[in-house]
């Protein structure tokens, strides 16, 4: 369970996180959207560490996020984030893109690694890709390879912050079904996402964040068909 | 031109010359790197405010000629400090701190040339600091760093023909013994240019080699 209790987060004078408070149990799948500049990826940041926030609490498994005593390191483990941006490690093949930090980080073999990774790559529909580099994949086999790449460290929570965003439209569609995929196997997932169509026919919740604020939570169906927040009117009309 | 009085013993004489440039060169370049590394990166972790005493430092030895550093340091370790060290241990030492001078920037133009975006991504997935360093940056930075650093090596190659300055009999200097007693100045610089080449151009095919050889990905 990842709970986010009163978090306050700036950028210098810019406040990017005006006092969010949002559990997400686990398997649910949250989508969060809402216009650029709202706080929606900063969270995402804010919830694997990378980002400090100024004040509030972010648990993840009852373990504070922030908190001095907590190892990042060891807490990303279970927290696997895919961004916007491919990321992939452009001088390591696809397959020891996965088996990096299995091998690194958790000691694994290579052996038991690469089995692990050709699992997870042939999940996102990339096995016969082993030894290719990164730079001659589409944009969409890299997005799911960095998928993959995360799910090799077995996460309970994965994290994707637009990750459809920097992709030449007849390839959202293969990274969205690969979502959608581990929605269905029960990942605990917080997507944010400007795919309309994915928050309201995958996601179980869906957020809307404005200006730095929450300003409205629903189960999806209720959510688009009637949202409550006058913002979230006026961004969906606006999309329809 | 080609009728010479040079002897098989003075091709000899060069050869041993040529030797004492390629060691200077291969220690100064190797614990130059070592330094310029350590340096590099501390200067990029710590950011320019923090970093500025080590800046200033290095930019004393990118500044000041190689002849002065050569003559000065020479004199303040014998004259002043009174030590005994050979002029060959003082041309490694002040061409180490030249080729840490300029490696450190390298370092830290090929670090930031790795994107923060992959960084985090490296982080993101557990890696510690020295993980992300040692598996994402290094390689990365390496590719990007490496024709510079060739480049400062044949640098430092050619310029170590200063350290003659603190009576180290390397190849410039023999080649002119020799001009001296031959009164050959030209054949023996075309000899003395040769010996250079062969020197540099392994280094310089090394370089394309690996350029060549990473870019597959």
């Amino acid at each position: 369970m990842i709970e986010i209790k009163e978090v306050y987060k700036s950028f210098g004078a810019l406040e990017v996180l005006k006092g969010i408070n949002l559990t997400v149990e686990k398997g649910e799948v949250l989508s969060v959207i809402g216009g650029s500049g709202s706080g929606k990826s900063t969270l995402l940041t804010c919830i694997n560490g990378l980002e400090r926030i100024n004040s509030g609490k972010i648990l993840v498994d009852e373990t504070e996020v922030h908190a001095k005593a907590t190892d990042l390191n060891i807490l990303r483990r279970k927290i696997g984030i895919v961004f916007q941006q491919f990321n992939a490690f452009p001088h390591l093949t696809v397959l020891e893109n996965v088996t990096l930090a299995p091998r690194k980080v958790l000691g694994m073999g290579k052996a038991e690694a690469e089995a692990i990774a050709e699992k997870q790559l042939s999940h996102v529909g990339l096995g016969d890709k082993l030894s290719v580099y990164p730079g001659r994949l589409s944009g969409g086999q890299q997005q799911r390879m960095s998928i993959a790449r995360a799910l090799a460290m077995s996460p309970s929570y994965m994290l994707f912050d637009e990750v459809t965003s920097a992709l030449d439209p007849q390839l959202v569609g293969e990274v969205l079904d690969t979502l959608k995929l581990l929605a269905d196997e029960g990942m605990t997932m917080i997507c944010v996402t400007h795919e309309m169509t994915f928050a309201r026919d995958v996601s179980n919740r869906v957020a809307f964040f404005h200006k730095g604020i929450m300003a409205e939570i629903a189960p999806s169906q209720a959510f688009f068909n009637t949202p409550q927040h006058p913002e979230t009117q006026a961004f969906l009309s606006n999309i329809r | 031109m080609f009728d010479t009085s040079m002897t098989l013993s003075d091709v000899w004489f060069l050869a041993q010359g040529a030797w004492i440039t390629i060691l200077v060169t291969i220690i100064s370049v190797f614990f130059g790197t070592i330094l310029g590394i350590g340096f590099g990166v501390f200067r990029y972790q710590v950011g320019p405010w923090w970093g500025a005493p080590v800046t200033f430092f290095l930019d004393i030895f990118r500044s000041i000629p190689l002849l002065i550093q050569l003559v000065l340091v020479n004199a303040f370790l014998g004259i002043v400090l009174r030590l005994q060290i050979s002029g060959f241990a003082v041309a490694c030492g002040v061409l180490t701190f030249y080729t840490a001078a300029y490696c450190a920037e390298i370092v830290r133009g090929g670090i930031e040339a790795v994107p923060q975006t992959t960084r985090r991504a490296a982080r993101s997935l557990g890696m510690t600091w020295f993980q992300d360093m040692r598996y994402i940056v290094a390689p990365l930075a390496t590719r990007v760093a490496l024709p510079s650093w060739i480049g400062l090596s044949l640098g430092v190659m050619k310029d170590s023909a200063l350290v003659y300055v603190v009576q180290v009999t390397e190849l410039l200097k023999s080649t002119q013994i020799l001009i001296t007693r031959l009164q050959e100045p030209l054949f023996l610089l075309i000899i003395g240019g040769l010996f250079y080449f062969i020197i540099s151009f392994p280094i310089a095919r090394l370089g394309g080699y690996l350029e060549k050889r990473w870019s597959n990905d």
